[in-house]
């Protein structure tokens, strides 16, 4: 299996309360997506991946798509393999 | 009241996390060990795959490949196993604030107080265990039981991903069958003299007359006898000073070979603070500075000394480091290599007398000063921050730090 680990730009917001919510992503393309709702924030572990990080669970276009936040300070998507 | 213990012991522990960290080699073999590319060292840890093939804790790299061609071999990166240990602990730290780390990868957890919250030792198990899947991506093996031998023992008995229970009304069939060297401290002179007498399983040892063995082992012989009928009532130790690992250190060859104190002690700055932040990173203090040398022809020796206060201060270890230098080179020959140690770690819980005449508000200063550099450097990246030293040479002050660690559980009755 190839990793798919891609690895992306995110515009984020931190309240002052100093809860981080992304807000979009830049895709390797250069497409920005808009991060609509984000339903879900927990530690987890990306087996597709490769890695832990927090993982918010993101709307993006009406689907559900895991971001993960890395403690490398770097955001990473799981891609499509050979994406 | 009876106690519940837990032992969690993670599974391959290096093998596992670089199996996540490697999605591309699920499926196929995995070893953690020495440095492939130099050909040489041996197997930390093999995962289920490869221990299948008969690949084994502590052979050589190419003994390994013997048993197992298809084997692939990683090299350690002993800080992200501390990030997993510690995350694991994190984790633990939701049920019981009474936890022993036991090495890296194993703990025992006193989870006797828990149980009107999160309800009896199996359902914490089971629910330690998912957690560890989801939120860290590996796996572990739980024993639950009302004392830590069997605790552990319950852990060693299902691998990989397992929950087993000892408790009191069981160990006499589950434990007893158990070939007694799976005990703990029944090691192979232990084993064999029990051999002798015929004593081959946990039951058989229970059932022996504690003065024989204590006759034929000494003080272990009664200790492990009392293993063996669950007479260990040895608590759980939150105060657990041991630093899971045994040394940080970092060495490097230079650019250049050192010719003199001005080279060496910029060199050994360089190294002291990257093998500083690594044990404030994660929580270790040192009690012993050990420094290595290289000349350029070779010949290399170590010299350690044992300091007042254990210290993660970069200012500390790296004076101290360079003290050591100048009482122990003479400068007949060019240096090729240095390296820089901190040894016998102990964690953040330790406690010591402070010495009369050494300013504390001082060290505390550097503490500060320390965590601030680390807090820069994380942010902005490790040159952003540097001493003015690095500036006398900004070839030698490029050079880098290679990482190195000497990992061992310490004892049970340590």
């Amino acid at each position: 299996m190839e990793s798919c680990k891609v690895y992306v730009d995110v515009t984020a917001e931190f309240t002052k309360e100093g809860v981080l919510t992304p807000k979009s992503i830049r895709w390797e393309d250069g497409i920005i997506y808009e991060i609509t709702r984000v339903k879900d924030c927990r530690r987890a572990a990306s087996m597709k991946a490769g890695g832990v990080g927090m993982r918010y669970t993101c709307v993006i276009e009406g689907q559900d798509k895991y971001l993960f936040y890395e403690d490398n300070n770097m955001w990473f998507v799981e891609g499509r393999a050979g994406a | 009241m009876g106690r519940t213990i837990l032992h969690s012991d993670i599974n391959c522990c290096y093998a596992s996390i670089e199996h996540l960290y490697h999605p591309e080699l699920a499926g196929k073999p995995l070893a953690v060990g020495g440095d492939p590319e130099a050909r040489h060292g041996i197997v930390l840890t093999a995962d289920y795959l490869a221990k299948k093939k008969g690949v084994k804790t502590g052979m050589a790299l190419w003994q390994a490949k013997q048993v197992c061609p298809e084997l692939n071999f990683i090299s350690p990166r002993m800080d992200l196993y501390l990030r997993f240990s510690r995350m694991a602990h994190e984790i633990y730290g939701e049920y019981t604030d009474l936890q022993e780390p036991y090495g890296i990868d194993e703990s025992w957890l006193d989870v006797t107080a828990s149980s009107t919250i999160k309800g009896d030792g199996e359902k914490i198990a089971l629910e330690i265990s998912n957690r560890m899947k989801s939120e860290l991506g590996i796996t572990v093996s739980i024993g639950v039981s009302f004392n830590k031998i069997f605790a552990k023992l319950g852990s060693d008995f299902k691998k990989p991903d397992g929950i087993t229970t000892m408790h009191e009304d069981e160990f006499r069939t589950k434990a007893w069958q158990l070939p007694v060297s799976d005990l703990l401290y029944v090691g192979r002179s232990a084993n064999q003299k029990l051999a002798r007498f015929g004593i081959k399983t946990i039951g058989d040892l229970a059932k022996t007359d504690e003065g024989l063995l204590e006759s034929q082992l000494g003080k272990m012989g009664g200790i492990l006898w009392a293993f063996a009928n669950g007479f260990d009532d040895s608590p759980v130790k939150v105060e657990n000073t041991h630093a899971p690992i045994k040394s940080i250190g970092n060495s490097t060859t230079t650019p250049r070979d050192l010719e003199n104190d001005e080279d060496v002690k910029l060199v050994l700055y360089i190294l002291a603070e990257s093998v500083a932040a690594r044990l404030r990173e994660n929580g270790f203090k040192c009690r012993v500075v050990e420094i290595s040398v290289r000349d350029n022809e070779l010949m290399s020796f170590t010299r350690q000394h044992k300091i007042n206060n254990a210290t993660n201060i970069t200012g500390e270890i790296a004076a101290e480091a360079y003290r050591i230098f100048k009482e122990n080179y003479d400068w007949r020959k060019p240096i090729r290599s240095v390296g820089v140690r901190g040894a016998d770690l102990v964690n953040d819980n330790y406690w010591e007398q402070i010495d009369l005449f050494q300013s504390v508000e001082l060290r505390e200063k550097q503490m500060k000063m320390d965590g601030a550099v680390d807090d820069i450097r994380r942010q902005f990246g490790f040159y952003s921050i540097q001493r003015g030293l690095m500036y006398r040479d900004r070839i030698l002050s490029k050079v880098n730090a290679k990482e190195d660690h000497t990992v061992h559980p310490h004892g049970y009755f340590g």
